[in-house]
């Protein structure tokens, strides 16, 4: 193997790069297709379909001023925009929490019921959720959750799979560090906070991304739960600009756009952690 | 005998060190999940369990005994459950093995700028369905400047009402779907080889195996945990698939079907025409078919055999 190392350029690395550069233009054309229609007024979206045809004389940043200026269905836009911002934002931390507690938990002690518990871990893990989709929806109109943003986050809040990868985790961590610490007198909690999390900073950097990703993109519960229209989030108002109701396609498409912008610059930030983070906690089993 | 005089004089030094105590500090973490599981699964589950053998309307339930799942058999249902079934299989067939042989690539020692790829193939997976679904919608539009029908047409192949046939339909939900889970899947797959100690590929070379067979002989068996894991998100993601094709048709209700999902149908019936209890029949159908469909599959990977 040495010995082919050396030539780093071989024939063969050259065609796995062509094969490569291929496949991510190709991944990358279709957001390149959006952006480029989000310059062009939306009367030659409907004549011509979605196309890549360059005419620098039909390009503007119109589009995007109509949303800024927040006229006509657009106007609630900035409104979604900070929905989806404070959903995500509250979603994220709070199962960030949630789920490293549990997940320690679950790896760390050993306790009458602890494989009781992560098999149910694994129960809801392995069901879909959308089957009880009606019940869930009956229950937050019993709960008076309907048409607020804890009704978005409550129900989801303490996932199974982020449990699954910070048990995993915690599964590696040194338990000897637990005796020290409570040689010293910290507490269990203590040691949890101020030793354990910080050693489990790839799991945060991984489950992160994961789950603002999540709650970013969500869009059948929030469907269900959001009822007015200014209450709704990033998605649920974009798909709406589809929806039977109207077809607004100058806003749909910039605002797709713009849409698309936080959960990725969120992932070239934290990308080097959401990697390490999935390969050392990765699924053992 | 000290000690325990010292802790019956000090009563609340005792109540602190049994809050706090190993045995106690466990069911303590673990509480959050023991609490979200309670309410916001075992009771919605056990009540649409109850709901699918009822009429429920707004003030009065009865219950109708098996009229419900009588109900399902129906023409929409059977759309529903054969798209679903159908999606789940092609995208099975589509989003394991492409992805296992791109990330066999990408770990390869000539594969320069691995990272790079990596990371580029990930970014469809950060839009959400909706937006994805916006630009898939377009792109597979009947007319004959939309993408699709302008690479048809260096074929020499005459435009497509792509969302009216229920094969081409079908063919753009698995664009969409492999458009956005590729790249994550490559990532389960790369974070497992990244795990393969080099000394067994080392051992290999020494013995003189090419690189088909250390492909075939220590790869692949060694990937096996990590290919049940993604097996099954396809399987469950198949089945709940909702929202690709919700945004391909623009919430409206497909010609023919041909994009109706059995999640699909749940709304439709639950939130759209109020059928609550026969939504929650199809709710446990859905439910019936994904453990058959799980059974089946950790029995064939032969997963009650092993013990962690």
């Amino acid at each position: 193997m040495r010995t082919i190392e050396k030539s780093k350029f071989s024939f063969s690395s050259l065609l796995l790069v062509l094969l490569f550069v291929i496949l991510a233009a190709l991944m990358l054309f279709p957001l390149y297709a959006l952006f480029l229609a989000s310059l062009k007024p939306a009367t030659e979206l409907f004549r011509y379909g979605l196309n890549v045809r360059l005419d620098f004389n039909l390009m503007s940043l119109d589009n995007y001023k109509s949303i800024f200026s927040g006229q006509g269905a657009a106007g609630n836009y900035f409104g979604w925009y900070k929905n989806s911002l404070l959903i995500t934002t509250l979603f994220t931390l709070l199962s960030l929490l949630f789920s490293s507690m549990v997940g320690y938990g679950l790896g760390m002690y050993r306790f009458r019921g602890r494989n009781f518990i992560f098999t149910l871990v694994l129960v809801v893990m392995m069901i879909p959720v959308e089957i009880i989709l009606l019940p869930l929806y009956k229950l937050m109109i019993s709960l008076k959750l309907i048409n607020t943003i804890w009704g978005v986050i409550l129900p989801f809040v303490v996932s199974p799979l982020p449990i699954f990868f910070f048990r995993q985790f915690a599964l590696g961590l040194p338990k000897d560090f637990m005796d020290a610490g409570r040689m010293d007198g910290c507490s269990e909690y203590g040691i949890f906070f101020r030793i354990m999390v910080p050693l489990m900073a790839p799991a945060f950097g991984a489950i992160t991304i994961l789950q603002a990703m999540n709650s970013w993109n969500n869009f059948l519960w929030p469907l269900i739960v959001l009822r007015t229209t200014e209450q709704f989030t990033l998605p649920i108002g974009l798909a709406s600009f589809v929806s039977p109701l109207g077809n607004n396609y100058e806003a749909l498409i910039a605002g797709a756009v713009l849409a698309i912008l936080p959960i990725l610059v969120l992932f070239l930030f934290f990308q080097r952690f959401f990697m390490e983070g999935l390969t050392v906690g990765g699924v053992k089993g | 005998m000290q000690i325990e005089r010292e802790l019956t004089k000090n009563p609340r030094r005792r109540s602190y060190q049994l809050g706090n105590s190993q045995k106690m500090a466990p069911y303590v973490f673990v509480f959050p999940f023991l609490l979200s599981f309670a309410v916001f699964f075992a009771y919605p589950l056990i009540n649409a369990g109850i709901m699918s053998f009822q009429e429920v309307l707004p003030g009065e339930v009865s219950f109708t005994g098996l009229d419900n799942y009588r109900g399902l058999w129906n023409e929409d249902f059977g759309a529903a459950l054969y798209n679903s079934s159908r999606y789940t299989i092609w995208t099975l067939l589509l989003l394991i093995p492409v992805p296992m042989i791109l990330a066999v690539l990408l770990n390869s020692k000539k594969m320069p700028w691995s990272n790079f790829f990596r990371s580029t193939l990930f970014i469809p997976a950060l839009t959400s369905v909706v937006v994805a679904g916006v630009v898939f919608r377009l792109i597979f539009g009947e007319l004959d400047g939309a993408l699709m029908n302008t690479i048809l047409h260096l074929f020499g192949i005459s435009s497509q009402r792509w969302l009216y046939s229920s094969s081409l339909g079908m063919f753009a939900l698995l664009v969409l779907a492999g458009w956005r889970w590729i790249g994550i899947n490559i990532l389960y797959f790369l974070s497992a080889l990244q795990s393969i100690p080099a000394e067994l590929y080392e051992a290999a070379d020494i013995d003189g195996a090419g690189a088909f067979r250390k492909l075939i002989r220590i790869t692949i068996p060694l990937l096996k945990p990590i290919t049940i894991y993604v097996v099954t998100i396809t399987i469950y993601g198949g089945y709940a698939m909702f929202t690709e094709s919700y945004m391909l048709w623009a919430g409206k209700p497909s010609p023919q079907n041909i994009g109706l999902t059995i999640v699909g149908y749940i709304y439709q019936q639950g939130f759209q025409y109020f059928n609550l209890g026969f939504g929650s029949a199809i709710g446990i159908t859905l439910l019936g078919i994904t453990l058959l469909v799980s059974l089946v599959q950790l029995t064939l990977t032969g997963m009650f055999k092993k013990e962690d």
